[in-house]
């Protein structure tokens, strides 16, 4: 069973949702990634999304660009963040990684060298933001060879033929995005959600997370309530950016508890 | 018969739909669109009405008399894009586009545009056709065309200057597609070359290619004959599709694309992925040949015209390079400028200093070849919006 599997079953045992934290591997700094990952788990994470910094990162808004920015300031590369989270690995073996990121740096790489190194750092899933399923057979057959899940994402105006050949190609959980938008945008719409969710399970039978704009523990109290997991991306990055450096593991950590404590309450 | 793309807009290996899937539901509704409306007779009548009476179509074939017999080899001939309204081929498609971006009920039109010749013929059709414009341009380029941004503004466009990234056309395209996705419901994306997912490539090359069915019967009226070698600069590579696209079926036809050479191809500093061999990547919803370092990270790119400052290319250029059926050339910026300088000069012609890349080739080439030889070079648009870099590098300010 993959790491992402066991962890959503023992939270439905327990009747809780996951908290899914995004940051960008390499913000603010390289030396920042692997801590930040064990802090993000001590405060509560049940699955941590990795960004790997992109130059054209056009799915996204102005906060998760800027870290890619900075991120490539540092000339973070895909080979290093599997390294970070093979050093992750040497102190928790439980939590699942998810990579976050665009096609491009994974096309340079090879996919076939990409998923090999994948299974072998333990990365758990690959999100993959330009990729939909029309093109991404080859690219997930190395995927599926090293046991890697396949996340996709489905949007507000996802058709239901979509939602079903999604259905039937994703693995670990599908990714609602609840909004118009890129990342950070904030015109989150609750009951649009609780309008689409029914229509998603009725093909969908992985767990189903959520995420793009929920920046506060009310939202995602709110949005926990109606799926799986909530994904928290922009309102982490953004307090990365805006923490002096020595503030910044205590400051995200306190975020991240102050959001666990919202999921728990849903 | 030449027949791509196949259906889900794949030039052999090349193209595809890759973005994510926050643009899925407006690229189905876009392709139904166009599906049903290509071959509609009361589509392709209003476009044809709007290409005559209000773009001046058919643009002329000029023979360049004086440049030829100074070089003293093969024949040059111009097709006359740079005579149409708003001064470049970037209008074909974006009447194009407006009409099927009216028929489809959008009410608002965005564009990205690198050297503001698309720009201005989106807010020009957008002005037309009483549509909300907005237009994306990267900083850098609101600085070196702004005679252009002047324009896009007379004409009622909204231009936001682009900060991120290089600051240039990649960097306008991707604050575009952030737009789109968050107005998808009203508004239309008016993409500019022949770049983006599908059905863009195609469907901007199909607008295009109103250039070489002109061509095809112009030609033989004019010289009794159809060209011998079709040249046009490629920066996404629209101007190029078009002119290229009824000659593909033509095998005694040469054509030859010409990109970017920037400082040179070998300074490192261009734009020309296509004859630098760079390799194959995803960047904009498809995929092709990339400038990008060994990480996969796109690289910045340098060339004199902005309209030709892109790492990337058109899918269909890569499939027409692997082929064989295209060939793909650099000019660099010195020959750029000095063919600009002699068209000036010999014909009474301002070209852009993009088609001075294709006229930079031709000019190259032509004394190589005998006199009977014929060069037909797509004059993509005109000079007007470049005399600000072009007196500035000459030491001048306007
Ligand atoms: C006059 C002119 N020619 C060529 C180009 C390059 O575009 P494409 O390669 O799509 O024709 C531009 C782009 O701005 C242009 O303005």
């Amino acid at each position: 069973m993959s790491r992402i599997q066991s962890t959503f079953d023992k939270l439905a045992q327990q009747r809780r949702k996951a908290l899914i934290p995004f940051f960008t591997a390499g913000d603010p700094s390289p030396a920042f990634t692997v801590p930040l990952m064990h802090t993000l788990v001590e405060a509560g994470a049940d699955i941590i999304e990795l960004g790997v910094p992109f130059s054209d990162p056009m799915a996204d808004g102005p906060v998760i660009q800027r870290a890619s920015e900075r991120a490539l300031k540092h000339l973070v590369t895909l080979h290093q963040v599997l390294d970070w989270v093979a050093e992750f690995r040497k102190r928790n073996v439980l939590t699942p990684i998810v990579l976050m990121g665009y096609g491009n740096p994974i096309e340079a790489m090879g996919w076939e060298t990409f998923a090999r190194r994948c299974a072998e750092v333990g990365v758990d899933g690959v999100l993959t933001v330009d990729f939909p399923p029309e093109e991404s057979h080859e690219a997930f057959a190395h995927l599926a060879a090293h046991c890697i899940d396949p996340i996709f994402l489905l949007a507000p105006t996802s058709t239901d033929a979509r939602i079903e050949r999604v259905a039937r190609q994703a693995r670990g959980y599908v990714y609602y995005v609840s909004l118009k938008g890129v990342t950070g945008a904030g015109h989150l719409d609750l009951a649009a959600i609780a309008g689409k969710i029914p229509e998603l399970r009725r093909h969908i039978k992985l767990p189903i997370g959520v995420g793009f704009g929920i920046r506060d523990g009310e939202t995602a109290r709110s949005v926990a309530g109606l799926c799986d997991g909530v994904v928290v991306g922009s309102r982490i990055v953004q307090l990365i950016e805006d923490s002096p450096e020595q503030e910044v593991l205590a400051r995200v950590g306190e975020l991240v508890k102050a959001l666990r404590f919202a999921v728990d309450q849903a | 018969m030449y027949n791509y793309p196949d259906k889900l807009g794949h030039f052999g290996p090349y193209g595809g739909i890759y973005v994510a899937e926050t643009l899925m539901g407006a690229l189905e509704e876009l392709n139904q669109a166009y599906e049903k409306y290509r071959h509609d007779p009361a589509f392709i009548a209003e476009l044809n009405d709007d290409l005559k009476h209000y773009v001046g179509r058919p643009s002329p074939i000029y023979h360049a008399r004086h440049l030829s017999g100074h070089l003293g080899g093969a024949q040059i001939y111009l097709k006359r894009e740079d005579l149409n309204h708003t001064g470049a081929h970037k209008v074909n498609n974006t009447v194009g586009q407006a009409l099927l971006a009216k028929r489809m009920g959008k009410k608002r039109v965005i564009a990205e545009t690198g050297a503001g010749q698309h720009g201005v013929a989106t807010a020009t059709v957008a002005a037309r056709y009483g549509m909300e414009c907005v237009v994306y341009m990267g900083s850098a380029d609101v600085q070196r065309q702004s005679p252009n941004v002047y324009r896009m503004k007379l004409l009622g466009a909204t231009v936001v200057p682009v900060e991120s990234g290089s600051k240039t056309l990649k960097d306008a395209l991707n604050e575009a597609m952030r737009d789109w996705v968050t107005n998808i419901e009203h508004t239309f994306y008016i993409i500019g070359t022949v770049a983006g997912p599908h059905p863009y490539p195609m469907m901007v090359r199909d607008f295009n290619s109103v250039v070489s069915r002109e061509c095809v019967v112009q030609m033989p009226e004019q010289t009794g004959q159809q060209p011998d070698v079709v040249i046009a600069c490629v920066g996404g590579g629209s101007n190029a599709m078009g002119i290229f696209y009824h000659y593909i079926d033509m095998p005694g036809v040469r054509l030859i694309g010409v990109e970017a050479g920037g400082h040179g191809i070998a300074s490192g500093q261009h734009a020309a992925p296509l004859t630098s061999n760079s390799p194959v990547g995803v960047l904009h919803g498809n995929k092709t040949y990339l400038m990008q370092d060994a990480n996969g990270q796109i690289i910045e790119t340098h060339s004199i015209s902005a309209g030709l400052d892109y790492p990337g290319v058109g899918p269909e250029h890569s499939w027409l390079k692997d082929s064989g059926r295209a060939e793909y050339v650099a000019i660099n910026d010195e020959e750029a400028l000095a063919a600009f300088h002699e068209l000036c000069h010999f014909e009474g012609i301002i070209p852009a200093l993009e088609s001075s890349h294709a006229l930079a080739y031709a000019m190259k080439i032509a004394p190589t070849l005998s006199r009977e030889k014929i060069l037909l070079v797509n004059l993509s648009g005109r000079g007007d919006k470049d005399i600000n870099t072009v007196a500035g590098l000459s030491g001048i300010t306007l």
